[in-house]
């Protein structure tokens, strides 16, 4: 489950590609190429680090004129797997932004 | 002409000097010196076709990429076609300031070799002194940039009862990933198989103790574990099926399916010194000689899962029955895989000095 106050972000070497050679989406992480559709592109876009869940599931269902529960349930599966594969930040609401990486002195 | 899918990796070996000398690297027994290395132009270019071709993610390697002074141009040029770059490195001889300018640079990842989860241990496997501290510190500067941080443990008979060990060294490093790499024996590794090849029952308790830390940490870190399959029923895929994800140039400019390929005789490989790394990967012999499944012999032909392992490794074919073409002997439906079975077990309970990596003739066990 994710917090619809959560601010999720790609972190620093996940990023968002347009793959030419095969005309579509790639997410690419550490050993990891995802491909991924055209919605999956819409929602990592919005993906700002500064959006909570809730305004991006809002403006994707205003965007796209569709249902905001189905919306939220799709947005939540997606980003949700990429969470539990360390490819997506999910910074609680009031936490402040991570400057560099983990907290090591 | 159709043309094949392009791959999505590209593995780098930008050079073979390093200043480890790991007893299973998966370099060639003969290491290619400095003075064949392709300039940092070559590279370049390379890399741009590459990126053309629709390769996505760059693995610099080596040896130790970093022993290049052109490792930072390169890097930034990875960065400058699009392509997603991983360092792949034993950390020795890069300082912070190096470090510093290739995330300046653009690198996306960072994965580090860990020996062991203790220097001593470490220190003895690497061939090296120190090497295992060194690794720490920059595993350290590495989470303090905020590059992710892959920790890369190969596993063999001197660490694989650590493996608990390592995953919590892994875990206190902030790296987001683990690879638990199980030895495979090509190259160095054949070499040094009497010294390095597990008991089998070590090996099921390793997969054991992998699966629950994965099932525990999930979200937390990631850990991928390349099984052996010489102790399993059927055979890996081998780098995604000869030809279909992959590619790999050597610090001469010599481009190869696999990193084992050039043990194969017959096999001719071409260089980008000479053609296109498209032309390479569509038209190039070596290429061709086992992609896909016409080359099969039985029982691979028709069995229902050529298509997942793609018929397995070559080179692990050729090592053992003398025959690329021949079905993996880690597959439990080829003749040989009795015989390759009783070898490992006799491998795991000899016991040998490791022949250190290095150039001129491995020196003898």
């Amino acid at each position: 489950m994710i917090e619809a106050t959560a601010i999720p972000k790609l972190p620093r070497g996940v990023r968002l590609h347009h793959d030419a050679a095969r005309d579509g989406w790639t997410v690419l992480g550490p050993e990891r190429v995802i491909e991924t559709d055209p919605i999956g592109a819409e929602i990592l876009q919005r993906c700002d680090g500064v959006r909570t869940l809730a305004a991006i599931v809002d403006d994707l269902a205003a965007t796209f004129s569709a249902d905001r529960a189905m919306v939220e349930a799709d947005v939540v599966r997606f980003l949700a797997d990429l969470a539990e594969k360390r490819m997506l930040e999910l910074r609680p609401a009031g936490a402040p932004a991570a400057g560099g990486g983990a907290s090591v002195p | 002409m159709s043309t094949v899918p392009p791959p999505i990796g590209l593995l780098a070996e930008l050079t073979h000097r390093c200043p480890l000398k790991c007893p299973y690297c998966s370099n060639p027994l003969e290491l290619e010196r400095r003075s064949v290395e392709l300039d940092t132009e070559t590279w370049k270019r390379v890399f741009s076709e590459a990126a053309a071709l629709g390769v996505l993610q760059v693995h610099l390697s080596g040896g130790e990429p970093t022993a290049r002074r052109d490792i930072v141009e390169i890097t930034r040029h990875c960065a400058e076609v699009g392509l997603y770059s991983n360092l792949i490195t034993s950390a020795v001889g890069v300082d912070r300031a190096k470090l510093d300018a290739l995330a300046e640079a653009g690198l996306d990842h960072v994965q580090l070799s860990v020996q062991a989860a203790d220097a001593t241990v470490a220190d003895k496997v690497a061939g090296l002194a120190g090497a295992h501290a060194k690794k720490l510190a920059f595993a350290r500067a590495v989470a303090a940039i905020g590059l992710p941080l892959t920790v890369n443990a190969v596993i063999h008979r001197a660490n694989i009862h650590a493996i608990p060990e390592m995953i919590e060294l892994t875990l206190e490093l902030g790296a987001r990933r683990l690879e638990i790499a199980h030895v495979q024996y090509y190259g160095w590794a054949f070499k040094n198989r009497a010294a390095l090849m597990p008991l089998k029952d070590d090996v099921l308790a390793a997969m054991a103790v992998v699966e629950e830390a994965r099932a525990r940490l999930k979200g937390t870190l990631v850990i991928d574990a390349v099984t052996p399959d010489y102790y399993a029923r059927f055979p890996k895929a081998c780098v995604g099926g000869w030809g279909r994800r992959s590619l790999n140039v050597t610090p001469s400019g010599r481009v190869l399916p696999c990193h084992a390929a050039e043990t194969i005789p017959h096999l001719e490989f071409w260089s980008v010194t000479e053609h296109s790394l498209a032309d390479i990967w569509n038209y190039g012999p070596a290429f061709q000689a086992f992609r896909g499944t016409e080359w099969m012999p039985e029982p691979c032909r028709s069995c229902e899962r050529k298509e997942i392992d793609w018929g397995g490794c070559r080179c692990q074919a050729l090592a053992f029955t003398g025959d690329a073409a021949a079905t993996d002997p880690a597959c439990h439906r080829s003749p040989m895989h009795a015989e390759l079975l009783a070898i490992a077990e006799a491998d795991a309970r000899s016991d040998a000095d490791y022949a250190y990596r290095g150039y001129g003739a491995p020196v003898p066990a």
